[in-house]
């Protein structure tokens, strides 16, 4: 089913004009609205009305990470924060995170729409039962895929994250039928399930929403194989929106971004310039419904490529591929992203550390999880065990409030750690392919 | 005597648990012609804290340190108990009595005319108090010069 065919499978040259017009109507506002963009807009000569197709995008000036940190909290807003209904947050590179303010016609209009898009993408009516195992909070996952599948009219289970036994209990005496969560949790799940002695054929799944996280085609493969599901990845960033940017229909050959709302473009990460469709290179986006916090040009780090092609589902949305990488250091542990200079930051806040440390990424079960190696240094060695365990216990009490996941923490002997000339190697991935 | 005259240096060397990093340490000590004289691990499941009683324990720290070790030094009495049954019961009673908290003990390899050596190793701010305890139950402490000639 296609949620919304007049919007989804417009012909692309009506929706060209949709989106020269809603670009123009959003930097026009952004010029009047937000004296960031304003001096940005006016270094480059450029007049909201100069708009006139969506070449004209490549004028418009980027936004980055660095800018959302220097305009922290609400400096690109385009509404008073009092117009919000809603906060959600992601990290940051260092200290505070990005803040993403929604009105309610954010929510409403631009979000729960582009989640009902995406749940339909995933074969979803208003007849599934929704088990959204995403995190509820300030993270984008769980109240995203919850408005969008009340918007469909689904019965959602707001499970959140945790307690996996409870999880399937849930899912068998439910009957959900649709899966959100991240692909290792659905990992954990099949994990789970199989040592509860649940056969998942008694789970009536039908399909999965997976996204948040980079995961294989492996996974795929043994997540629909033992759920007993077809398995969709989906995608989203809280600079952009959240989840319900893109996502893959049952031809699953790429991800259908949802273009009407955010405009994809993929840049050579280098010199800046756009690419042709088809190249791979750093993907860019432009929110043009968005009132609150309308992003233009948003250098996501992720790299992939577009593709303009007529896809076999009917819908007439660019696809992007899976992503395959990224420009920058980001992890994404269970979901969160972790910037190694935010690790970094949080203990150079701790006097006595070395500033040598090392992150290794490893699989705790199916989860990705971290562990930060730091240096015993002469300040905090002492010949008592618990004094060193209460200086581990205090790193990973302030890694774990800073980042908002759990991490682990080991002391290493000095010197253990490999020096290197210039950018020193920070991240170890000790993953195997799941 | 006084806290200064008794208190030995111990050598404390901090170690991760993996293999070869034991014999590290004894191998540099042993080509510095330094004298190990007592030791304990206390070892959680991902470190170790390697407490040493040698005979240069000013020598150890140095060359243990410019071998990239982090190194240690901390006051620990040694202490004569008689070696039979009960010894080191009555001197902990003492103590106990005294309400002095210790936070690790271990023991020579070596006795002195009968007696067992043990190194205990109370609160800096105890010293005073235990020495006194010891000497009301006429327990012998090692002067820290004697300790590293053992």
């Amino acid at each position: 089913m296609i949620w919304n065919p007049y919007y989804e499978c417009m012909d692309v040259e009506h929706r060209t004009d949709l989106q020269v017009r809603r670009l123009r109507e959003t930097v026009a506002r952004l010029a009047v609205n937000v004296p960031w963009y304003r001096e940005k807009f006016e270094a480059t000569g450029l007049e909201p009305g100069d708009i006139q197709s969506l070449d004209d995008l490549r004028h418009l000036p980027f936004t980055t990470k660095a800018d959302l940190r220097e305009t922290y909290p609400f400096g690109l807003f385009a509404v008073p924060p009092e117009e919000c209904v809603r906060i959600h947050a992601s990290s940051g590179t260092t200290g505070k995170p990005v803040i993403a303010g929604y009105t309610r016609e954010d929510i409403n209009d631009v979000w729960a729409e582009t989640i009902a898009r995406t749940i339909a993408c995933g074969g979803g009516t208003s007849h599934d039962v929704l088990h959204n195992a995403y995190g509820y909070g300030l993270f984008t996952g769980g109240l995203g895929l919850h408005y969008g599948g009340e918007r469909m009219g689904c019965l959602v289970i707001p499970a959140s994250g945790g307690n996996t036994e409870r999880q399937l209990m849930l899912m068998e005496d439910l009957g959900s039928t649709i899966l959100c969560c991240t692909p290792s949790y659905a990992l954990t799940i099949v994990d789970t399930a199989e040592e509860m002695g649940i056969d998942p054929s008694r789970l009536q799944l039908t399909a999965g929403l997976f996204g948040a996280e980079p995961w294989s085609q492996g996974a795929r493969e043994s997540i629909e194989q033992k759920l007993g599901l077809s398995a969709h990845d989906i995608y989203g960033l809280t600079e952009v929106i959240g989840p319900g940017v893109s996502a893959e229909c049952e031809a699953k050959a790429g991800l259908h971004v949802f273009d009407d709302h955010f405009v994809p473009e993929v840049i050579d990460p280098d010199s800046g310039e756009p690419l042709p469709p088809g190249e791979t290179g750093e993907l860019v986006f432009t929110c043009i419904t968005k009132r609150a916090f309308p992003i233009i040009r948003f250098r996501t780090r992720d790299i992939t490529r577009l593709t303009y092609e007529p896809c076999a589902c009917g819908r007439t949305h660019p696809r992007m591929e899976r992503i395959t990488g990224r420009t920058d250091d980001m992890l994404i542990i269970r979901g969160v992203n972790v910037f190694p200079s935010q690790i970094e930051e949080e203990l150079l806040k701790i006097e006595e550390i070395e500033p040598h440390y090392q992150l290794v990424l490893t699989r705790e079960g199916r989860m990705n999880a971290l562990e930060v190696q730091v240096e015993v240094s002469p300040a905090i060695f002492s010949d008592e065990v618990r004094k060193l365990e209460a200086v581990e216990e205090r790193i990973r009490e302030r890694l774990s409030s800073a980042l908002g996941i759990r991490v682990a923490v080991k002391l290493v002997e000095p010197k253990t750690i490999e020096r290197s000339i210039g950018k020193a190697k920070r991240v170890i991935d000790m993953r195997e392919e799941a | 005597m006084t806290a200064g005259e008794v208190l030995c240096k111990q050598v404390s060397v901090f170690l991760e648990n993996k293999s070869g990093r034991l014999a590290e340490v004894c191998q540099t000590l042993g080509r510095a012609e330094i004298n190990i004289r007592a030791l304990c691990i206390a070892d959680t499941s991902d470190f170790g804290i390697l407490r040493l009683i040698v005979d240069q324990p000013d020598e150890a720290v140095e060359v243990l340190q410019s071998a990239g070790f982090s190194v240690g030094s901390t006051g620990v009495l040694a202490l004569r108990i008689p070696d039979r049954p009960g010894g080191l019961g009555e001197v902990l009673g003492l103590l106990q009595e005294e309400s002095i908290n210790v936070e690790y003990m271990y023991a020579f390899f070596i006795t002195i005319a009968g007696d067992a050596v043990v190194l205990f190793k109370v609160d800096d701010a105890a010293v005073e108090r235990t020495l006194a305890a010891l000497e009301r139950g006429s327990i012998p402490v090692l002067a820290a010069c004697e300790v590293y000639k053992l």
